[in-house]
């Protein structure tokens, strides 16, 4: 659309304006926040680790195998049960980060659409929130197995 | 050749007054917790309202509303002869199923949260020109089903932005009637003037700030109405926005001023900022098509009832969002109608 250079003046004052008025995010005390509540939450997480090898021998990776399991299963009942989306309120990306954010954000739609059906309500709508992440994560993830594979050969 | 009824380029004259005989609201528990809530209509102790899903609580909400309106005015469903009413979501199917359910001759609107005045500067046309007397005007919003087409679902756990808004749950319904129509009860008030909106965008992109998508239409039509009839802000016991919350309060106070025509402080009301207590987490406000015709219903009429004010200015702000566009890049354009709401005291 072309506007008049007048037009384009009020505009780029209005933005000023929104700017001016409109109140900002608190990103001091939003990263304080993330901070103690992610970190205390990668700490249970080692800490199942730690449990798992040291009570019953499991070796690393599947130790941590377990430890994601638990840290999901956390998440879903505590989406279900509707306490989760509290306590990411006042997280933010402390509880986004770790592998709760993703737990939360497949069980959320999961919920939502039920009242669609089970194939076009839950089934197709599972991914909406998390469907991006698998994509680009998977196909990142490809191309750098093809290039440690080739640099390597 | 002159339209008779115009006054200026935005303008319109009901000239028989068209009275508004009876009112009512129904909203959700959330709302019944601000400082209206006693005086709601009805009051869903659930979110869902027992329903099966939160889309049939809102056509229930928007029903019960309209059933109540049509109780207090003593009238029965088939006197009625033309329903106008919209809400936010797609095909606006809560009020096509609340329709229905009511059997009255339907005009769906849609101004996203306009809406509530849309309804009756259409409405108050057709009882003024003698097309239709009774006519019952609606809208209607629900935050779950609002937060599932427009942004994430209700268990996602996010932040919200400190500029965002809090979808009203709830719905309005208003019975107008012709000025020679027989009623069994006094009338609340009556409409004199109403002004169409411009769709004014001024390139805000950003969904979590719909005041400021808002404020420059709502600013529009202020000055488009004041430029028409010569009239100022002084002439009106309050200026009343839709649900432009504190962000677009502000800009508009500003943006208007800029405009020439500055507005009096005292004399501005926003029903996004009315419907919930500061204390209520909403952020910036209320804000849906259910917020202006709640608080239409149960705060404003009541106050022209009782002749604590004479005139006002009803003016709901609507930004027109689409989830496909937005994603597109397009940029939210928005709209306010208004009319002007008299006491027949």
């Amino acid at each position: 659309m072309q506007q008049s250079p007048s037009k384009k003046n009020r505009i780029a004052e209005y933005k000023e304006l929104i700017a001016r008025i409109t109140p900002k995010s608190k990103v001091a005390q939003g990263c304080l926040r993330a901070f103690w509540v992610g970190g205390l939450i990668c700490v249970f997480g080692q800490g199942l680790i730690d449990l798992a090898r040291g009570l019953w021998g499991l070796p690393l990776a599947q130790a941590g195998t377990l430890a994601s399991i638990v840290l999901v299963f956390l998440t879903a009942l505590l989406t279900g049960v509707g306490v989760f989306d509290q306590v990411a309120k006042y997280a933010g990306a402390g509880t986004v980060v770790p592998i709760t954010g993703f737990a939360n954000a497949m069980v959320s739609p999961a919920m939502e659409f039920r009242p669609e059906g089970w194939v076009l309500g839950t089934g197709a709508r599972l991914f909406t929130i998390a469907g991006p992440v698998l994509v680009y994560g998977i196909s990142a993830s490809v191309i750098v197995g093809l290039l440690y594979y080739f640099i390597h050969l | 050749m002159s339209i008779p009824n115009r006054m200026g380029h935005q303008t319109l004259v009901y000239r028989t007054r068209p009275r508004i005989a009876a009112s009512a609201c129904a909203a959700g528990p959330r709302e019944a917790q601000g400082p209206l809530g006693e005086r709601f209509d009805l009051v869903a102790q659930s979110p869902d309202f027992g329903q099966e899903s939160y889309e049939q609580a809102e056509v229930a909400l928007l029903r019960e509303a309209c059933r109540i309106c049509l109780g207090k005015a003593e009238m029965g469903e088939k006197r009625v002869q033309a329903m106008l009413g919209g809400d936010l979501l797609n095909q606006i199917m809560p009020s096509s199923l609340a329709a229905r359910s009511l059997k009255i001759p339907f005009l769906g609107m849609y101004g996203a949260c306009s809406t509530m005045s849309e309804s009756l500067l259409v409405g108050a046309m057709l009882a003024d020109g003698g097309y239709a007397s009774p006519v019952l005007c609606t809208a209607g919003s629900h935050y779950a089903t609002a937060e599932r087409q427009f942004r994430f679902p209700l268990e996602y756990g996010n932040q919200r932005t400190p500029a965002s808004q809090w979808t009203v749950t709830g719905a309005g319904a208003v019975l107008l009637t012709a000025a020679g129509e027989e009623s069994a009860v006094p009338p609340l008030a009556c409409l004199t003037r109403g002004c169409i909106g411009r769709i004014v965008d001024m390139g805000v992109t950003d969904a979590n700030n719909m005041g400021a998508a808002m404020a420059p239409a709502a600013a529009a039509t202020l000055c488009a109405y004041f430029d028409d009839t010569g009239e100022s802000p002084d002439d009106f016991d309050r200026v009343i926005t839709g649900d432009l919350g504190s962000v677009g309060s502000h800009l508009l106070l500003e943006w208007s001023e800029k405009m020439g025509h500055p507005l009096p402080e005292e004399r501005m009301m926003d029903c996004g900022l009315t419907i919930y207590d500061p204390g209520q987490d909403s952020h910036a406000g209320g804000s849906g098509c259910g917020c202006s015709a709640v608080v239409l219903s149960s705060y404003i009429l009541p106050k022209l009832q009782s002749g604590e004010w004479r005139r006002v200015l009803f003016m709901a702000t609507g930004a027109l969002l689409s989830p496909t566009t937005s994603q597109q890049g397009e940029s939210i354009p928005g709209v306010a109608h208004a009319v002007v709401i008299e006491g027949v005291k």
